[in-house]
């Protein structure tokens, strides 16, 4: 067989008959459609009441398929033009569509916010209280141009909390909107915590399926550069964009093997308890101190323990898939775990005893404002807190140097060895949610969470000022992206050591966590606390601490973005002679 | 030292065991009957004049149609001492030891030269002569189903190997 | 402590027993596990009965002969100049190598003069393969300990090497250019500059390597220490090449049984050092798994060298001698080694003045410095086995013949 050419993939599959008659008849099901839903449109400009809205609603779903019917015989009738530009338009529909899902985030903020402005325009700031449509109606919908005042310093992201908002209300009252009926029918489930929990929910979902994939695509393209090559490069067009969706589709349709001995129930239920408290432990997670699902007032703990769970998903694989690599890989991450986990633990209680909480946001919150706030370079002993942290975590994550659970050159896969297609996926699905996960965690606990390296109070008067400018405060100062860019910092950190680093072996790796890192830790946490009640605040030793630490950190970053940029100046040079000359006629 | 020297001493040691010697030519060897064997092979290794401390090779050999099958050990004495640390190659000797081809026996050196383990599992295999006291005389390159030996000049090509056809033409 | 009743019986053991009763009772049913034929770091098809507890190998039994294709049944039954193609497959990272050995011994046995340009050629090939089955030695080594990366920078600079063999005779693996009589082909014009370049290239980066992973903390924790082998051992078991240098014992048939024109060089013997000396970490044991490695790092500086002085030596002339169209081998036998990239690679030619010799007997060194496995794996645990397998960089076409 020729090679499978675009033009082989839009070969029309129709045949001769079928084609008109399938144009035919969803052209003449649009038209009669769009004549309904114009009907009804009539109808609702006239309808009272409950007939309005059946109306309204009736226009609404006869439009959408109308144009779904049309869209179809075009497609139909134009398959290859349409075939045709989407295969060359696909990159611009990927982008836009990342640009879109990145635009809809911010939806639901706005939405909250008008919500929030409603209830606090009708019970009074501060108040709780359930409104109805026709309230909502009433209040209006007007893009909040005018100066908000927020009450809590810091506390601003793109979306301030519930009860920050004041004085506002004038502007929009009595200018009813047009749409300001549809908005009010929008908006009245919103002022409810459940409806927010489920787009919560929706959220966080859809980031870690879109997180998963492309993190797995970019460490491919990180490991294929760092090994002078190019990683993949095929599908999609530009660099291999479409590496992950492709993969996926390929693992959702392989088929689900079972071994004859192995024991069905768990096996099958192993990929779940392993995925789904990686899942979870982002309902914890604060992106920034507004966008959060729920912000626990016990919120570290939470993702510790649902983290902890995570591995008894790996122990139940290894165990169920009666292989004995998968057992012993399974043994391994046993081991591995009793001996991370209390170093991990250690690590994690000094920004807590530091700040005294164990409320995400409320760690993050302390940490506004420039480097030098940072918990990590408050003091030696937060530092060396912060590279313990991130250590454990290596070993939390099985990644390199310490991916003994699937150690592939030992244990054939590990634990994975018996799974295939998605039950696999999920495993993956999991472990880049979770190295995610534990890079946000260190950012929130000891890199200034969402808090960018400029001082916060530069940008202090954007706070106050209209959509645009606060917009530009949450992308240069505080915000989500911020979160998401350390932890991808981190992400890119892990994937860094694996494609260095040799694995440990399993003795040394419990001898590095118990005997070196647990007494290590103890000792960090000593120092700690020691520093925390003889070094007062503001003393020349805390100061000194802080400044030295801060220049290590930016001595760091500066080290790595001038490596970076050597390598990239350097790239043919690195790359090797193969790449500047080779033999010829090879 | 050469291989007539060596060929002496084990003369003056063995003397009618040691049935022929081509101390000559491109691969110099005595022959050693089988009896004697394992004594001869102690002798080579611990004597302070030979020292053979390594043994390179052991192949069967089909002489066919003579009777019998000659089992040749490559023995090489090396010892330190030599320009910048290098060890020197003190002496090269082979040595043939004859079996008959049916149910031949030696005596296995796998105690003397831990080497040998393999090399006679090999023999073993593919020529069929028997090691006594070797510590594991399973086939090493063959299935441990298989029947009769390869390299040996009379072997019969088989027709089929568990139930697989063997297109082998005997050409022999 | 109370009395225990043991099985009815009132209990009568001593403290040293109980002991014994305790430890007995912790211990847990062993494991009997197959690594192999199918495992990412036995290096081909080699099949290990590990005999575990726990991680803990109590005993490693190899077996061998899945890759077996009767390459001395094929000797025997066709002409030398045929036989030539098949030794490449003996030994498939090391090819020109196998042919180098088989052409010696074929041509002491039949008397025949190599011309000086052809046995120049003949070193340049075989000191450039014995690089790049280092390379690939260290690159997969790399892969053994979890490092992927230096395993595409191996094969990075093996692929040069491979494209100057495929400018040289047309192939990349299995090269059938070191002939009965000389080489089959001379070099492609622009050759000497081609490959002048590549060695200025090569050689700063082996210790970049060196820097990148012998030197690695994690790497020599990992095998550092690891599978020592003894001198004695390693001279017991017929350990030959790095493996033997890497004990200690600085015997290399280049320099201690000069044969081709290897006399006319001045090149160094690496053999393994104990920890502390320059340039070698502090828990390094000699014969560890580590030295065995490092001995290959640094021969293939020496294979620079070599390469060096010969490339400077090489002489106008013939590159292949007259061989007759009807090569018969005489009647006489020929036992001959050369340093493979392995070790000492040894064919016992047994002619009796036919066309197709009587015997062929290929002593690879992978099988003689494989059988040591199962001396060494005992009491590691399963990732050391691993460790100490790629260490020994065995070649299994080469232990299968």
């Amino acid at each position: 067989m020729a090679n499978f050419t675009v033009e082989d993939a839009l070969r029309s599959r129709w045949s001769a008959s079928a084609k008109p008659r399938a144009v035919r008849t969803f052209a003449v099901l649009g038209i009669v459609l769009a004549v309904a839903a114009l009907g009804l449109g009539y109808l609702a400009s006239s309808a009272p009441g409950a007939g309005y809205w059946l109306a309204v609603l009736g226009t609404a779903l006869a439009g959408v398929a109308a144009m779904t019917c049309l869209g179809a015989a075009f497609v139909i009738q134009f398959s290859r033009l349409v075939g045709t530009w989407l295969f060359r338009l696909a990159f611009l529909i990927f982008v836009g569509g990342l640009v879109g899902i990145a635009l809809l985030a911010w939806v639901p903020a706005l939405l909250y916010e008008q919500v929030d402005a409603a209830v606090a325009d009708h019970y009074g700031a501060g108040a709780t209280g359930v409104l109805t449509v026709a309230d909502l109606e009433a209040v209006g919908w007007a893009l909040p141009t005018d100066s908000i005042e927020v009450r809590r310093q810091g506390a601003v992201g793109w979306a301030p909390p519930t009860d920050s908002i004041d004085g506002r209300g004038k502007a929009v009252v009595g200018s009813a909107h047009p749409t300001a009926s549809f908005l009010a029918y929008a908006l009245w489930p919103l002022q409810f915590r459940l409806t927010r929990d489920i787009l919560a929910l929706v959220g966080v979902v859809g980031f870690v399926s879109l997180l998963a994939m492309f993190t797995i695509w970019w460490e491919r393209k990180v490991a294929g550069r760092m090994q002078s090559r190019l990683g993949p490069m095929r599908v999609g067009g530009w660099h291999g964009w479409a590496q992950s969706m492709a993969d996926g589709i390929k693992l959702l349709q392989k088929e689900d093997i079972y071994l004859e001995g192995a024991d069905r129930p768990l096996f099958k239920l192993a990929p779940y308890i392993a995925f789904m408290p990686a899942l979870a432990l982002f309902l914890a997670l604060p992106f920034s101190a507004a966008w959060i699902c729920r912000d626990l007032d016990i919120g570290l703990l939470f993702i510790l323990a649902l983290a902890g769970i995570g591995v008894l998903g790996v122990i139940v694989a290894g165990w169920a898939s009666n292989n004995k690599w998968s057992l012993l890989g399974a043994m391994r991450e046993a081991c591995q775990m009793i001996s991370y986990e209390i170093p991990l633990g250690f690590a994690l209680l000094v920004p807590v005893m530091t700040t005294g909480t164990l409320r995400l946001t409320a760690i993050g919150e302390l940490q506004a404002g420039g480097f030098h706030t940072w918990l990590a370079f408050q003091s030696p002993f937060t530092l060396a807190a912060a590279v313990l942290f991130f250590t454990a975590t290596l070993a939390a994550c099985k990644r390199a140097p310490f991916d003994l659970p699937e150690a592939e050159s030992e244990l054939v896969a590990g634990v994975y060895t018996e799974y295939s297609g998605f039950r696999w996926s999920l495993f993956f699905f999991a472990e880049y949610a979770e190295m995610f996960a534990v890079g946000a965690l260190a950012a929130i606990l000891f890199f200034g969470a969402w808090y960018s390296p400029l001082p916060a109070n530069w940008g202090a008067a954007w706070l106050h000022g209209p959509l645009w400018q606060r917009a530009l405060y949450g992308i240069l100062f505080n915000g989500p992206l911020w979160l998401i860019f350390k932890g991808f910092f981190f992400l890119f950190v892990q994937i860094w050591l694996r494609w260095t680093l040799p694995r440990i072996r399993l003795d040394q790796v419990m001898y590095a966590c118990v005997q070196v890192m647990l007494p290590l830790s103890m000792l960090v946490l000593l120092g700690a606390t020691f520093w925390a009640l003889l070094v007062p605040h503001g003393s020349m030793l805390a100061v000194v601490a802080n400044l030295a630490c801060t220049a290590l950190g930016v001595g760091a970053v500066l080290a790595i973005i001038g490596i970076v940029f050597y390598g990239y100046s350097n790239r043919r040079q690195l790359v090797g002679t193969l790449a500047i000359e080779h033999w010829p006629g090879s | 030292m050469s291989p007539q020297e060596i060929a002496d001493i084990l003369k003056t040691q063995f003397g009618d065991a040691l049935t022929a010697v081509v101390a000559e030519g491109s691969h110099p060897h005595v022959t050693i009957a089988a009896e004697r064997w394992h004594e001869a092979a102690v002798f080579l290794r611990d004597d302070p004049r030979l020292q053979m401390n390594m043994l390179r090779c052991v192949s069967g050999l089909d002489l066919h149609p003579e009777p019998w099958i000659e089992v040749v050990y490559d023995l090489i004495s090396m010892q330190p001492g030599g320009q910048q640390g290098l060890w020197v190659n003190q002496s090269t000797i082979a040595v043939r030891v004859r079996v008959p081809r049916d149910g031949g026996h030696v005596a296995s050196v796998a105690d003397v030269w831990p080497a040998a383990d393999w090399h006679e599992r090999e023999a073993a295999d593919l020529f069929g002569v028997i090691f006594d006291g070797h510590p594991d005389p399973r086939r090493i390159l063959l299935p441990d189903d298989w029947i009769g030996h390869p390299l040996r000049k009379d072997y019969v090509f088989p027709t089929e190997y568990d139930g697989i056809p063997c297109a082998v033409t005997a050409e022999s | 402590m109370e009395d225990k009743v043991v099985h009815g019986q009132p209990d009568l053991l001593t403290d040293f027993d109980r002991q014994r009763v305790a430890a007995d009772d912790l211990r847990t049913e062993e494991l009997l596990i197959n690594m192999g034929p199918q495992h990412p770091s036995t290096h081909g098809v080699l099949r290990l009965m590990l005999r575990t507890d726990g991680e803990l190998v109590l005993e490693a039994i190899p077996h061998i002969g899945y890759l077996h294709r009767c390459a001395e049944k094929i000797g025997e039954n066709v002409t030398p100049v045929q036989f030539v193609p098949y030794t490449d497959r003996l030994d498939y990272l090391a090819g020109m190598n196998n042919n180098h050995g088989y052409s010696l011994a074929i041509e002491k046995l039949c008397g025949l003069e190599v011309p000086e340009r052809a046995r120049y050629i003949r070193v340049l090939m075989c000191e450039l393969n014995r690089i790049a089955s280092h390379l690939v030695s260290f690159g997969c080594y790399g892969l053994d300990m979890g490092a992927f990366t230096p395993f595409l920078y191996a094969f990075r600079e093996r692929e040069y090497i491979l494209d100057l063999f495929e400018a040289t005779c047309g192939q990349r693996l299995t090269y059938n250019y070191l002939s009965i009589g000389g080489v089959t082909q001379d070099l492609p014009g622009g050759f000497a500059d081609k490959l002048a370049h590549f060695l200025d290239y090569f050689e700063p980066k082996i210790d970049e390597y060196n820097n990148l992973l012998s030197y690695n903390y994690i790497f020599v924790k990992r095998t550092a220490g690891v599978g020592v082998v003894s001198a004695a051992d390693a001279l017991a078991y017929g350990l030959t090449g790095p493996c033997l240098r890497a004990s200690g014992v600085k015997w290399d048939l280049r320099r201690c049984v000069p044969y081709e024109i290897y006399d006319r060089f001045e090149f160094d013997i690496p053999i393994g050092i104990a920890g502390g000396a320059i340039g070698v970490p502090r828990e390094v044991v000699v014969g560890d798994s580590w030295s065995r490695y490092f001995v290959r790092m640094q021969e293939m500086k020496q294979s620079v060298r070599i390469l060096r002085q010969a490339l400077q030596q090489l002489p106008a002339g013939e590159f292949r001698a007259k061989v007759p169209a009807a090569l018969k081998v005489p009647a006489g036998e020929v036992y001959l080694e050369v340093e493979g990239a392995r070790g000492q690679l040894g064919y016992l030619i047994v002619g009796d003045g036919k066309k197709t010799p009587r015997r062929v007997k290929i002593r690879g060194p992978s099988f003689c410095n494989l059988s040591i496995a199962t001396h060494v794996c005992r009491r590691v645990l399963i990732a050391d086995v691993a460790a100490i397998l790629g260490s020994i960089d065995v070649v299994m076409g080469e232990v299968d013949r």
